[in-house]
């Protein structure tokens, strides 16, 4: 299990990467997307990988920490897709108004020169 | 009232009063200075009732803990020689007060300079009575800030910004060092108290970090104290109003710099390089100021090399560091404040009657005003050093030293030659003061016709050179006990009481005074006429400018050199940028990776799951794909990107992470949608971009595409290395776990992490998101899409197209009936939250879904015909309401955002979670679902504007800029 989450996020991440250093505009944003995606998988999986045992508790008694889930990378996680959701709108508008002043989707916001 | 009480109230007092003249109204002149002349004076009569306590020896102390953890408390220490420095700040604060109220004019902003002269005295008794260097760094910092205002107070002239910027970067650069010098005696000593860093003079002076924090402290100090070579902010600060001028450079700033020398002398000095630098530093300023003072033209100018040189023979005397040194460095301090303070405050007068401060313009003013003359005359004389006046006393102290001390050295050896030139120099400058302005003809073309001033701006210089001649005629009697108070408290209780006196006999001194003003007075009078004809500055000297060399070094610093490194390290293009970002990334992967491969893997990692990995088969290929499409199939390549967020939401579900599973299936179709409505704006790519095929286009994709193998390839072996081996020992996760429900009162522990344990952290959280909502919206109320598609979609126009209310009928109504039921389902989730997975984010998410669903099923008219949606109040309640509930838990004195949670039973439902949590989750929901909103809906509307900015059928256009 561990390998192939682990070659789920390498592959996310290097398409995320690839996008990243292309020079339009929305390649930038799907590749900013695929790369939280990989991150939020990989800080998740810090955590340990557990099946069946989300951390939700019995109403007082004794605590077995083992027998539950890690919660903090959860909730790491669980922030980090929220403001993952946030910084893709601001960068969409960004483009969409880039797009209207300059004229083109690349990043620079002019052509390269040849 | 207690002694804590006084010393607290004697720093707070200035600042308090600052605040009241600020909030002055401009033309209140007399309310101002009644209000700044007060404080002063209650000031005065705070540490009179602290003096019973002070003279027994025993300081008055505060202390209020502040970040206790790191030994960081408002302590404040009042002794025998902060006791005599604030009276002397605040005394001459009180005149400054009385003689601004005359000089300002009536059009300046006359509070302003009240309430900063406030926070100033504020900040200067602050550094004299801190007991927490640290805290002294605090105050001396905003010393240096509150004279950057005061110098450039007539903010309107290009001099006063300038001065008053110079003397910022030097003082506060300073500061920095001093800064960093406390933070090593800290260290050394084992804590930033000031007495026990006081008392650990031989620990400091052992240390092998005693050099670096001598250097530092040095620079600190020497930069305040307009020592050379940092004397220059000094004659720059001149710009200011002449009684900021009276202040600064009299008893306070500057000051700041020699009282911090004196204080530590004992601590830090008595070592050959302590003597070296801070005697060398002093007696090479002493000379240097003296001989540049000479040939100054500006009244004001002349004034302030003197005080650069005076405060070399200060800075001179501490480095000598002897009992008597000591004690002479006190007197000259309280001395040189008086007569310099009294002699800019003449010079004001002057300024203010004759419309100039040129030496060359003014002469025979003895004539037009003989009691200013006279008065100004005595002060000059006591800075000239003439016996029967205060700065005589003191100066023949400072001989003495230089005879009488010796530890062998050849600046030892020097001293008392250097000391008789600087007096030589003194004396003629003094004599050029007064002979150039108040004798001779008289002048001829002043822009005003001279008289005396009123009578209360002459009082302040009256009453101060009342106390040249007091203090000069009768030193022992009146000044000697709180001089030998304040000895004491810098050098131990144990010092013999030095006494005072204006006649010690026939001696060296004595002979080296008659000297100095037999040889000043020949050198003024053998000059008088080149000196005035010539060019400001002494000869040759005068083309070495400090302030010059500053601009340079400024100018490299802060302008070509930053522009020479980015032309050479940066580029404005974005890729390389990114470029370099990732490489840096992998660099830093690369060790760590190295080091987690050599821990010792377990046997067994868990079997794999079939299903588990045909998900990420097709996950890892929706990835590649929408990498692959996104250039020019961007839709395609959106549903790409979904499809792999639908695998990871699958995997977290998988992984025991119900709320993550919840939350990223909702905030996946909001980005589907969001992207969907940008896609509008972006119009189709129908031709190849040019150059897509050249070689230089594909080199860079094979480049790019080893990045990226190379990225992903390690972030996969880091990931595979930490999740197979097992974790080092109990994680901070277990605590969460077992405290959940004991202390957060819920059972769903990544919802109590996120609305009690960590609810700082979620509220800084909600706040990005308002903020990012905001931008959003601001961004595209300005916005004007791309001319090509602000038209109607090719489908839309396409003759075959049927309205959008046929094609979306069935669509529509399923929408609008779903409706009440997303309503309900979005109430369930944020109720279950705290015990079951759900939560506030996830149930803003659900109703913003709801609201976005209408605005697809119809147009943007006929939702917002039917139904009002405010996404700012929205937010603003939420953002309100979770930091209302964080406020609420100080009523019940706990600390900001302590949660409460119990249990309640209402009829017929039962037992209900009632935990203040809760409410904190309902602001997180209300923010979430406004700005969610706030985004989609101010993105929907940009249709509605792209239509109203094209005509209709059959009209006019719109004249430009009408929309």
């Amino acid at each position: 299990m561990e390998a192939v989450l682990s070659a789920a996020i390498g592959l996310l991440a290097a398409s995320g990467v690839w996008l990243l250093l292309r020079p339009r505009s929305f390649q930038v944003i799907v590749g900013l997307c695929l790369l939280s995606y990989a991150v939020n998988l990989f800080i998740f999986s810090m955590g340990g990988l557990s099946v069946g045992a989300p951390a939700i508790m019995p109403r007082g008694g004794f605590v077995n920490p083992d027998a539950y889930a890690d919660p903090v990378p959860q909730a790491l996680v669980l922030t980090a897709i929220v403001i993952g959701f946030a910084t893709t709108a601001l960068f969409l508008v960004v483009m969409i108004a880039s797009r209207g002043l300059t004229g083109t989707d690349h990043v620079d916001g002019r052509e390269r020169s040849p | 009232m207690t002694e804590p009480t006084l010393a607290l109230l004697l720093v707070l007092l200035p600042f308090a009063g600052a605040l009241v003249a600020a909030a002055l109204p401009v033309a209140a002149r007399g309310a101002a200075a009644w209000l700044a002349g007060g404080t002063m004076l209650a000031g005065l009569g705070l540490l009179g009732a602290m003096l019973p306590g002070v003279m027994a020896g025993e300081p008055a102390r505060a202390v209020v803990p502040w970040v206790p953890s790191l030994g960081l408390d408002l302590s404040l220490r009042i002794d025998g020689f902060s006791w005599l420095f604030a009276t002397l700040v605040l005394g001459i604060g009180l005149l400054v007060a009385v003689y601004a109220r005359y000089y300002m004019d009536r059009a300046d902003p006359v509070p302003r300079l009240y309430a900063l002269l406030l926070a100033f005295t504020g900040a200067m008794l602050g550094v004299l009575t801190a007991g927490n260097v640290l805290i002294l760094v605090v105050f001396w910092e905003l010393t240096s800030l509150a004279s950057f205002l005061l110098i450039g107070y007539w903010h309107g002239s290009p001099a006063a910004r300038d001065g008053a910027r110079v003397s910022l970067i030097v003082t506060a650069g300073g500061g920095l060092c001093l800064l960093l010098a406390m933070l090593l005696l800290g260290h050394i000593a084992g804590s930033h108290d000031l007495d026990r860093i006081l008392a650990s003079g031989p620990a400091i002076r052992a240390h092998p970090l005693y050099g670096p924090a001598l250097t530092l402290f040095l620079i600190g100090a020497f930069t305040k104290s307009a020592q050379v070579p940092f004397h220059f902010w000094l004659p720059n600060a001149m710009a200011a109003p002449t009684p900021v001028s009276a202040f600064l450079h009299s008893a306070t700033m500057v000051k700041a710099g020699v009282y911090l020398l004196v204080r530590f002398s004992p601590a830090l000095g008595e070592t050959q390089a302590w003597f070296f630098l801070v005697t060398g530093t002093g007696m090479a300023t002493l000379v240097l100021g003296s001989l540049i003072a000479l040939f100054r033209h500006d009244l004001k100018g002349l004034l302030a090399y003197s005080t650069i040189s005076h405060l070399g023979l200060i800075t001179a005397l501490a480095g000598i560091g002897s009992d008597g040194a000591i004690l002479a460095a006190i007197f000259h301090i309280c001395n040189h404040a008086v007569f310099k303070a009294s002699l800019f405050m003449a010079a004001g007068i002057i300024d203010h009657e004759t419309g100039t401060r040129d030496m060359r313009r003014l002469s025979g003013l003895m004539r037009l005003m003989p009691v200013t003359g006279t008065l100004a005359i005595v002060a000059a004389a006591a800075m000239a050093g003439v016996p029967l006046l205060n700065g005589f006393i003191s100066k023949e102290m400072f001989f003495a030293e230089a005879v009488d001390w010796h530890n062998g050295t050849w600046l030892d050896d020097s001293l008392p030659y250097f000391a008789t030139l600087a007096g030589v120099l003194s004396v003629a400058y003094s004599l050029r003061f007064i002979v150039s302005v108040f004798f001779g003809p008289p002048a001829q073309d002043l822009p005003r016709q001279p008289h005396e001033p009123v009578r209360w701006m002459r009082r302040p210089v009256e009453l101060l050179v009342l106390l040249c001649l007091v203090v000069g005629v009768l030193p022992g009697a009146t000044l000697g006990p709180a001089l030998n108070m304040a000895a004491r408290a810098v050098l131990g209780p144990e010092t013999p009481y030095y006494s005072i006196a204006v006649w010690h006999g026939w001696n060296a001194p004595l002979a080296m005074s008659l000297l100095a003003m037999a040889l000043g007075t020949l050198l003024f009078f053998a000059f008088a006429r080149p000196i005035a004809a010539g060019p400001e500055g002494p000869p040759l000297l005068h083309r070495i400018q400090a302030r010059r060399v500053f601009d340079r070094l400024l100018l490299g610093l802060a302008w070509d050199g930053p522009r020479a490194a980015r032309a050479l390290l940066s580029s404005s293009r974005l890729q390389p940028q990114l470029v370099l970002i990732v490489l840096l990334a992998i660099v830093a992967m690369a060790p760590i990776l190295w080091a987690a491969a050599r821990v010792a893997a377990p046997a067994d990692p868990a079997r794999v799951n079939a299903g588990f990995a045909l998900m990420w088969t097709a996950g890892g290929a929706c990835a590649v794909g929408a990498a692959l499409l996104a250039k020019y199939h961007r839709f395609a390549a959106l549903v790409l990107l979904g499809g792999t967020g639908l695998v990871t939401c699958l995997t977290f579900a998988w992984f025991s992470a119900p709320d993550l599973a919840v939350t990223q299936l909702l905030v996946e179709v909001v980005t589907t949608v969001l992207l969907l409505l940008g896609l509008r704006w972006l119009p189709r790519r129908l031709a190849e971009i040019p150059g897509d095929r050249l070689r230089a286009a594909r080199v860079r994709r094979a480049r790019d595409l080893v990045i990226a193998v190379a990225f992903g390839s390690g972030l996969a072996a880091t990931s595979f290395l930490v999740m197979t081996r097992p974790p080092g020992g109990p994680t901070v996760g277990d605590w969460f776990l077992r405290n959940a429900y004991e202390e957060g009162g819920g059972t769903n522990v990544v919802n109590v992490i996120l609305v009690d344990f960590r609810a700082f952290d979620t509220f800084g959280e909600i706040t990005v998101l308002a903020i990012v909502g905001l931008s959003v919206f601001a961004l595209l109320r300005r916005f004007r899409p791309a001319a090509e598609s602000a038209d109607r979609p090719a489908e839309q126009l396409a003759p075959t197209a049927r309205p959008l209310a046929d094609t979306m009928l069935v669509p529509s109504v399923i929408m609008r009936w779903m409706f009440p039921v997303t309503i309900v389902f979005a109430a369930y989730l944020f109720l279950r939250g705290h015990d079951l997975p759900g939560g506030g984010f996830a149930a803003g998410v659900t109703l913003a879904i709801a609201f976005l669903l209408q605005y697809l099923g119809h147009d943007v008219r006929w939702v917002e015909g039917r139904l009002t949606v405010l996404p700012v109040r929205w937010m603003g309640a939420g953002l309100l309401i979770a930091g209302g509930t964080g406020v609420g838990s100080w009523l019940f004195g706990y600390p900001f955002l302590t949660a409460h949670a119990q249990y309640v039973t209402l009829p017929l439902i039962g037992q209900v979670p009632a935990a203040t949590a809760l409410i904190f989750d309902f602001g997180v929901f209300a923010l979430v679902l406004g700005a969610t909103l706030l985004m989609l809906v101010a993105i929907a509307h940009q249709s509605l504007r792209a239509g109203r900015a094209r005509p209709r059928d059959g009209e006019a256009p719109p004249p430009p800029g009408g929309t």
